[in-house]
């Protein structure tokens, strides 16, 4: 299953949107290209992203394959408490990734 | 569409003939406005169904592309809502329409809670060169558009190769 990387400040100020970044190691695959034999590879991209804190969603993403291999977003969220970022994502072949990050309020 | 960027896939010319084309891309730009006014958006049949005959206006919002994509494999983008914002007229959902893409919609970015600052950053595939568009949707039903022209000079929707 494909991973993900997330950066979030080390110390947020509580009430404040805070910088959010990920990256999710994905093909994003087409559907409009084909391997050596020449055969269809099919479409596999991720289909949407949703990002949680402390359980309540704050982003989310709908995606295509208009988007580049790799997908990188970056975003803000309001600070509130300590806690959890949790990510979720989903891509055609039904395969579902989660990664999450820790993150300070002070 | 048609084969989805054949026009555009340089593959089979050859590398002078690339380079000529590319040459005549660079030519080009000083004429070309880098970032169209919303007022003259592009005609994109998923934007106009999206907009159901609603009237996005020109103001805020910035959808930022670089004029020039020597690869659409990946290209950065940056969309930004100007505020301020209140709960009742925060940003609910940004939308990104493509003109000459396989796939016009390209992606949409929803904010289920209120956050004062509105920006988001990707990377985009591009098929040709076109225009993109940006549309913002405010909690209060208002829409906010921003379009972008980029010239592509290697098409994102081949392989790598």
């Amino acid at each position: 299953m494909p991973d993900a990387r997330i950066t979030v400040p080390a110390s947020v100020p509580r009430g404040k949107p805070f910088e959010v970044r990920v990256i999710v190691r994905h093909p994003m695959e087409t559907g409009y290209r084909t391997d050596e034999s020449g055969k269809s590879i099919p479409r596999n991209v991720i289909r949407s992203l949703t990002c949680r804190y402390n359980g309540e969603v704050v982003f989310s993403a709908r995606l295509s394959s208009g988007i580049a291999a790799n997908p990188y977003l970056r975003f803000f969220v309001t600070a509130k408490e300590s806690g959890q970022l949790a990510f979720e994502w989903v891509d055609d072949a039904g395969a579902r990734g989660t990664d999450g990050a820790t993150l300070t309020v002070a | 569409m048609t084969k989805p960027g054949s026009r555009f896939c340089s593959r089979t010319l050859k590398p002078r003939r690339r380079w000529l084309q590319s040459g005549a891309a660079l030519a080009l730009l000083p004429w070309i406005p880098g970032h169209a006014a919303a007022d003259e958006l592009p005609q994109i049949p998923a934007m106009t169904a999206f907009l159901a005959g609603r009237k996005p206006v020109s103001e805020r919002v910035r959808l930022t592309l670089p004029q020039l994509a020597d690869n659409g494999q990946t290209v950065p983008m940056k969309v930004s809502v100007d505020g301020p914002f209140t709960p009742a007229t925060r940003v609910t959902a940004i939308n990104l329409f493509s003109e000459a893409n396989p796939v016009p919609e390209m992606a949409q970015f929803d904010f289920p809670v209120y956050v004062e600052r509105i920006e988001v950053e990707s990377r985009v595939r591009l098929a040709a060169s076109q225009k993109i568009v940006a549309v913002a949707t405010l909690a209060d039903g208002a829409l906010l558009a921003s379009a972008a022209e980029v010239i592509v000079t290697i098409a994102g929707c081949m392989d790598g190769t």
